[in-house]
């Protein structure tokens, strides 16, 4: 896991130490965790567990209490599904069917060539457009099955091609 | 002076905004055009995004549905020769899209929201911005304060409806040296987002009325928290707190007065529970955010031990208003016992979907119909969901029902925070409970028994029921298991957990009793009680479904009327989308 920088980690300590003297730090210390490294390694977990005096067992707790912790890395890219109430009545089901099967993993998993995540979210705040999906930071909305497809197909592409360069 | 808006609300930016935004601020450069772009909050208007608008010295114009190959007829017909394009705007009254939704609204929570940009506090000052909370230091005493806000007759907005101005009152009577103001910002309903346009729109009106509530409880320290999923917010509020800061409208002796008030963001991580009260102050302590029993209530013992009173982003929102203009006026709108207005976030089914806020009073069948421009695709009118995992669905035919805590309270939906997703024909009525009891059961913080397992028992019992495999006295059982999650449950995620199958089953228990014993769905949405045809009349053998269908279940030579072979049919619907000749019929 050394593709992080020193500069970085030594941020990320500063930044904890600053948190540290400020009460309820615990979350905002995790966040700050998962900031820097896109997921909370164990490592990070002792060590915060030495900063605020609490067991690293009670931070596991807290970890798993909350969706938006992971202690595993993510995929390249991050697809978010929204299965929120509007999404739903317009169909994100079959949208989901779908990307589950044009990725080969289902919600919550990484594919095994680390390329893409699964994620589902309780609504993205844009439920005029629903049924919505986003990769990474772009935001697809009014979608078919049809328009779906095209968009996971030049997804495949764009990736392809990147590998590609990557390789040369 | 032109100026020229964009909304860049979190809809705006999914639409396509910020290319919208550039391309303006290229092609004005390229015409040498000195007008200012800004970007404001969500309008409201959400199902017509990207919205632009120009202002100028005597005339507004909104452009609807702005795409980045509009910007430049835009720019080149109105702003250079001054011939606003007609046909692309929308205005009040000119039986455009725009004319009923925006009439019909009544904005005191939305007034500045799309109007000013929310990254200029100047903006906010402009438009009677930290007047109030001015008004408040220099000429009353916190129980003047709390009477006004008594009078107005303002409830919760964050779900519960209680009297803000007594929670401020028991919240001001609780002795102690320390006490907190917390803006619960966690918006947790899956298919609202009210608090969330507001705080991206207008996030300045929202730290007014907490500062004016800090006066009211005695409190110099305040906590908004906001969940994580919302980064725009977070960056709005910590920019307008910023800015706060600066103007030491926030900080030691606010306003030349002796009142001391700072304010924090703390961000949620993701979990439902935390937006009851009790689990929101744990989870700011840095814990696991398990509701605990009340009383001891926050207004006694919250944070850290110390009295704390927590608002709603939208409670907090109207209290600038109503200092401005006088608690009667407020308690002027809405009926006997819901004053002022609401802000709905409509969406599902609906025409016009987006943000409108109502005096309290209107009818539903006026939101959906005249405000949200009707049903989709000229679908029948099935019921308005309320209230998201808490609340219910209200059927059709109660569509006279008006907005009132009470009234609504009456049918075993509740108002809610102000999700109102409107449902057609085609929703099925057992898959939606399912759907909120799913959720609910994730988010139970599994703490209480029979919210944990008496919600699970449920929900396996829905699952069955659609798939086909429903028993007679299953709905009863549901009812049985329903009151007892009621009456045994801690918090109100479990207390109100049953609510969307105990009202589904009240309102459309003929829809449960088909599945059960005809093995059908009326709504033709439960993939395994659907079968899919092939009408011969209409197939014109385009060919198109075979190619679709990731089992090859669909066999037919071109130009010929095509068969789907039931056997390996898995029901995904997908040739059903792509026919283009409505040939695919779901039975
Ligand atoms: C499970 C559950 C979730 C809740 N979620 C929210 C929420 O997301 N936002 C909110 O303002 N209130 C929420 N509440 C209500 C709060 O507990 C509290 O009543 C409210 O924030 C008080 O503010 P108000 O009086 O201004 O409405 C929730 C309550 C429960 C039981
Ligand atoms: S429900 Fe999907 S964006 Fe709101």
């Amino acid at each position: 896991m050394d593709i992080i920088g020193k500069k970085e980690i030594d941020h990320f300590k500063r930044d904890l130490i600053d948190k540290k003297k400020q009460d309820g730090s615990l979350i905002p210390l995790l966040q700050s965790a998962q900031d820097t490294y896109g997921y909370i390694p164990e490592r990070a977990i002792y060590y915060i567990s030495e900063l605020v005096g609490i067991p690293a067992a009670e931070i596991y707790g807290v970890i798993t209490f909350y969706s938006q912790f992971r202690l595993k890395p993510l995929g390249k890219n991050i697809i978010r599904i929204c299965e929120g109430t509007a999404c739903h009545v317009n169909g994100a089901k079959s949208i989901l069917s779908i990307l589950q099967n044009e990725l080969g993993i289902s919600v919550g998993e990484t594919s095994d060539d680390g390329l893409y995540t699964l994620q589902s979210v309780a609504c993205l705040g844009c439920c005029s457009l629903a049924p919505v999906i986003m990769i990474n930071d772009e935001t697809h909305g009014n979608l078919t099955t049809a328009s779906l497809t095209k968009i996971i197909k030049k997804q495949k592409r764009i990736e392809k091609i990147k590998s590609s360069y990557d390789a040369n | 002076m032109t100026q020229i808006r964009v909304g860049l609300g979190t809809c705006g930016i999914s639409a396509g905004g910020e290319a919208v935004y550039q391309e303006l601020v290229e092609e004005l450069k390229k015409h040498n055009l000195e007008i200012e772009v800004n970007e404001t909050g969500c309008m409201g208007m959400c199902y017509d995004e990207v919205l632009v608008e120009v202002v100028e010295d005597y005339d507004n114009y909104l452009y609807a549905k702005v795409t980045t190959d509009r910007v430049k007829s835009i720019v080149e017909e109105h702003l250079v020769k001054g011939l606003p394009i007609e046909d692309w705007i929308v205005k009040p009254g000119n039986g455009q899209a725009g004319d009923n939704f925006l009439k019909l609204q009544d904005r005191i929570v939305l007034r500045n929201c799309g109007h000013i940009n929310p990254t200029s506090i100047d903006d906010y000052i402009e438009k009677q911005g930290y007047e109030a909370i001015q008004t408040v230091l220099n000429t009353l005493t916190p129980a003047e304060l709390i009477d006004k806000i008594k009078n107005s007759g303002l409830r919760g907005r964050g779900g519960g409806g209680f009297s803000t101005g007594m929670k401020w009152q028991f919240a001001s009577q609780s002795e102690s040296d320390k006490k907190y103001i917390i803006c619960n910002a966690d918006e947790g309903d899956p298919g609202a987002f009210m608090d969330r346009s507001v705080l991206e729109g207008d996030p300045h009106s929202v730290i007014e009325g907490m500062m004016i509530g800090a006066y009211a409880i005695g409190a110099d320290e305040g906590y908004i928290y906001v969940r994580a999923e919302y980064p725009l917010a977070i960056k709005r509020l910590q920019l307008a707190i910023k800015q706060c800061n600066e103007k030491n409208f926030l900080g030691n002796n606010i306003f030349g007065s002796d009142q001391n008030f700072k304010i924090k963001i703390k961000q949620g991580a993701g979990a439902f529970v935390c937006g009851e009260e009790t689990a929101l102050i744990f989870s700011i302590e840095g814990k696991r955010g398990v509701p605990r029993v009340r009383p001891p209530f926050p207004t006694d013992r919250g944070l850290w031990g110390k009295p704390t009173c927590i608002n709603n982003v939208e409670t907090l929102a109207n209290i600038p208003w109503i200092i401005n203009r006088g608690w009667e006026a407020f308690a002027q709108k809405g009926t006997e016992k819901s004053k002022g207005t609401k802000v709905f976030a409509l969406a599902g089914k609906i025409v016009k979907s987006g943000l409108a806020e109502v005096p309290m009073g209107m009818t539903i069948n006026q939101i959906v119909f005249d405000v949200g421009g009707g049903i989709k695709d000229g679908k029948a009118f099935k019921a308005v969901q309320m209230g998201g995992p808490s609340g219910g669905c209200i059927p059709a035919s109660m569509g006279d029902l008006r907005i009132d805590y009470d009234e609504i309270t009456k049918t075993g939906a509740i108002m809610g925070s102000g999700g109102l997703i409107v449902l057609d024909e085609t929703t099925c009525m057992v898959d939606l409970a399912k759907f909120f009891l799913n959720f609910t059961q994730n988010e139970s913080c599994g703490k209480c028994t029979f919210c944990r397992i008496g919600t699970k028992k449920m929900l396996e019992i829905l699952e069955r029921i659609t798939m086909g495999d429903g028993k007679e006295g299953d709905i009863e059982l549901l009812e049985d298991l329903a009151g007892k999650i009621k009456s045994s449950s801690l918090c109100g995620l479990g207390q109100t957990a049953p609510n969307p199958v105990l009202t589904t089953i009240k309102y459309f228990r003929e829809e449960y009793e088909e599945h059960i014993r005809n093995k059908k769905c009326p709504a033709h949405n439960c993939p395994a009680l659907l079968t899919y045809t092939i009408d011969p009349e209409k197939c014109t053998g385009c060919t198109i479904c075979a190619k679709k269908c990731p089992t090859q279940a669909i066999t037919g030579e071109a130009k010929q009327v095509h068969v789907i072979n039931q056997d390996s049919c898995i029901n995904c619907g997908q040739c059903f989308d792509v026919c283009r000749f409505d040939a695919v019929e779901k039975v």
